[in-house]
């Protein structure tokens, strides 16, 4: 078995691996080399330094867009991962209709994100114009509707990871607890929580991750309106790339700088809730 | 220690396709495909297979479309085109708002298209290294004037396939129920005098004056591009000049008076306009909730609904330059570029496509007439026909009656950016009317202009 595993390891790894080459390896290479470069199309580029670069960081709502997108992924990170816990720990409690209820609030998530801004759009216009308001008039406005937005989106996605991780956890150490006296607060805090630490790590890891590259949502629901107040980080590159006349390479570094900025931000928070998890 | 290695390399791929995201394969953009492209091809090909090489016809055609609005009519002028000789012609339309980013991404591909427009000199600065010399070419030989070329140097990068007319499209039927008729609108004093009067008696009359401005992306053009010409307009013949690397904004307080005018005399509050689409402007109008409707020629398979004995279109009076002789804006943005680097075969077979749309019956049919389906322009070919279309006589009407045309000043526009930022600006004052978001305004118009100029 292991042998012939071993001999036809090239069969099943291959076509993969192909596609990971041609879809990710290959034009991440080409996307470095390009942000190098002066070009309109990728076939035709000119190399000119670190000129890309310089232009980048000069850029004002480059800037903006990054601070934005901080605060924006704060803000997620802690109400999804705050309510998708709360609302893991009621559906893991012996109450009727619980996989209903899963079903019903994993089920935003298998909607597209382009779709969703739209309709949410018409949404809060619906709402906002009974008060003669409307959503692109002001960034405050265009801010919660993108964080209520994410919330339906990825809270039931968060909440069958955590579901998972509680169930993981041995009964017997929740009764142990109770038999020793703590009350259910302390079982939480103490027992609980440092055992779920495992998917609190994937789950920190893919909402921080997700708020930094939102992209899709951003689009559709304000498209950076008003005034770019409201665009974030990919929303930002994407219409430097496009948007402009011979800012394709300027948009190109605005990328790789993206991809280096999520990758430390990664990984700082991964070591930082690793080394909280605890061996069973 | 494994596992730790393990889910690093997990992590490195999730990260990698953020990077993707970002990063330059071109695929991930939204929108463009949003047409279906003559995928009825294959059909037509086998169809006419015999009689395709006794015509000598090798290439192909492959045609980046920048109206939406006429998609049908080219899918149809394609199809006809086809059948008649054999050729191959895709026709792809770009959704609204978005042709740059497709011809850029369209344009890196092995099977990019033979024929594409941009949008004057600006336009043309992006993609002179793309574009075929078309001096000498019969397509050129067929312009009524040589004006309606595009040079870059001694090359004729360009040639323009439609003149356009815009204004204030109304509705004679409404105006007259105000109380009023198009002599009673002479200059912008009048235009404001008659809005307001609507405006006032709004729940008595039933409609409003304007309808929508709205600045959603489908409809922001008519204020930031059109309406923004006229002040740009009047201060170039003022000063004389037919481009600028520093505007003025001499005629900015014009053009608050008429926005100020459009977005408070129209069927819905101004902080309401940021959320409203082209659409939602065309049915107003069509369902007579408004009576003027600022917009141009090619619109007027839309608006046919209200009949043509009800179409008028009056000059957009900022209270500039010489109001009693003012015209429409005429002129275009629409030129055609021969891409250079397509096969030598499939630069004939566009060539040859081209000048089919502008001498043959079939093509000049598609091209000029207003029916249903077709595309109703007024073409700066020799072969240009007696237009159908209303709203292309009563600018005809404006020309014999000795009225001064406006020029088409926005290709002179410093870059899309340019635009896109005044649109930003237009509509953040929409729904907060101050001095202060004005001076935004202003800044955008003025400051910008000439920040983006150098670029």
């Amino acid at each position: 078995m292991e042998k012939s595993i071993k001999r036809y390891f090239p069969v099943f790894l291959g076509p993969t691996f192909l596609a990971f080459l041609i879809g990710f390896i290959v034009p991440f290479l080409m996307g470095i080399y390009l942000s190098f470069c002066d070009f309109r199309t990728v076939t035709d580029a000119k190399f000119n330094g670190v000129q890309n670069y310089i232009r980048a960081f000069q850029d004002g709502d480059f800037a903006h867009a990054f601070w934005f997108t901080a605060l924006f992924t704060v803000t997620t990170l802690v109400l999804i991962n705050v309510i998708a816990f709360a609302v893991a720990l009621v559906l893991t409690r012996e109450i009727r209709g619980t996989n209903i209820f899963r079903t019903v609030f994993f089920m935003p998530n298998l909607i597209g994100g382009i779709v969703l801004g739209y309709v949410w759009q018409l949404i809060f216009n619906g709402i906002l114009s009974r008060y003669d308001l409307a959503l692109k008039i002001s960034a405050k406005y265009g801010f919660w509707g993108l964080v209520i937005l994410i919330c339906w989106q990825q809270i039931g996605y968060m909440m069958i990871i955590y579901i998972a991780g509680l169930q993981s956890i041995p009964g017997d150490l929740n009764e142990a607890a109770e038999i020793d006296g703590a009350n259910g607060w302390q079982r939480l805090w103490n027992v609980t929580i440092p055992n779920m630490m495992p998917s609190i790590t994937i789950c920190t890891f893919l909402t921080l991750t997700n708020g930094f590259k939102l992209f899709d949502q951003n689009l559709s629901l304000t498209a950076g309106e008003p005034m770019k107040q409201t665009e974030m980080l990919a929303l930002n590159i994407f219409n430097t790339f496009y948007g402009r006349v011979g800012y394709q390479g300027v948009g190109q570094a605005k990328a790789v700088v993206f991809f280096i900025l999520v990758v430390t931000l990664g990984l700082i928070q991964l070591n930082m809730t690793r080394s909280k998890e605890v061996q069973q | 220690m494994k596992k730790r290695l393990l889910t690093l390399a997990l992590t490195l791929v999730m990260a990698l396709s953020l990077a993707a995201c970002g990063g330059g394969s071109g695929d991930t953009q939204p929108s463009g495909d949003s047409q279906p492209s003559g995928d009825s091809q294959p059909a037509g090909d086998a169809q006419t297979a015999g009689d395709s090489s006794s015509s000598g016809a090798s290439g192909a055609v492959y045609y980046l479309n920048f109206k939406p609005e006429q998609d049908g009519a080219w899918q149809a002028l394609a199809e006809a085109y086809t059948q008649e000789t054999g050729v191959e012609v895709k026709v792809q339309t770009a959704a609204s708002g978005q042709y740059e980013t497709t011809l850029m991404s369209e344009i890196a591909k092995t099977d990019a298209p033979t024929l594409f427009q941009v949008n004057g000199p600006v336009g043309l600065a992006n993609w002179k290294d793309y574009c075929y010399d078309l001096s000498g070419s019969a397509v050129a030989g067929e312009l009524s004037s040589p004006d309606f070329a595009l040079m870059d140097g001694d090359s004729m990068s360009g040639i323009a396939y439609v003149i356009e007319t815009y204004g204030l499209i109304y509705n004679k039927a409404l105006l007259e129920q105000a109380g009023y008729s198009a002599d009673d609108i002479k200059s912008f004093a009048d235009l404001k005098k008659v809005a307001e009067d609507i405006t006032a008696r709004k729940d008595e009359l039933g409609f409003s004056a304007f309808t929508s401005a709205g600045m959603d992306g489908s409809s922001d053009w008519r204020f930031k591009t059109h309406l923004a010409n006229l002040p740009i307009y009047f201060e170039y013949e003022a000063d004389g000049i037919g481009d600028t690397d520093a505007i003025k904004g001499t005629y900015l307080d014009n053009y608050r008076a008429i926005w100020d005018l459009y977005i408070n005399n129209c069927t819905c509050a101004p902080t309401l306009l940021s959320a409203k689409t082209g659409d939602d402007s065309v049915a107003e109008f069509v369902t007579e909730q408004a009576v003027f409707y600022q917009n141009g020629t090619w619109a007027f398979g839309d608006v046919a609904d209200v009949g043509e004995e009800n179409l008028g279109m009056l000059p957009i009076y900022i209270g500039a330059g010489d109001e009693a002789n003012q015209g429409l804006c005429t002129g275009t943005e629409n030129y055609w570029c021969v891409n250079k680097n397509a096969k030598p075969e499939d630069i004939q077979a566009t060539l040859d496509f081209m000048y089919w749309c502008v001498t043959s019956d079939t093509g000049l049919d598609y091209m000029c007439s207003g029916d249903e389906g077709k595309m109703g322009f007024v073409i700066p070919f020799k072969g240009n026909l007696e237009s159908t279309n209303a709203l292309v006589n009563i600018a005809n009407d404006y020309v014999a009656q000795g009225s001064t045309s406006i020029k088409w000043c926005f290709p002179t526009m410093p870059s899309e950016e340019w635009k896109n930022v005044l649109g930003s600006a237009l509509t953040a004052y929409a729904a907060d009317q101050t001095d202060a978001n004005w001076e935004t305004v202003r800044a955008a118009f003025v400051d910008n202009w000439a920040a983006e100029k150098s670029k």
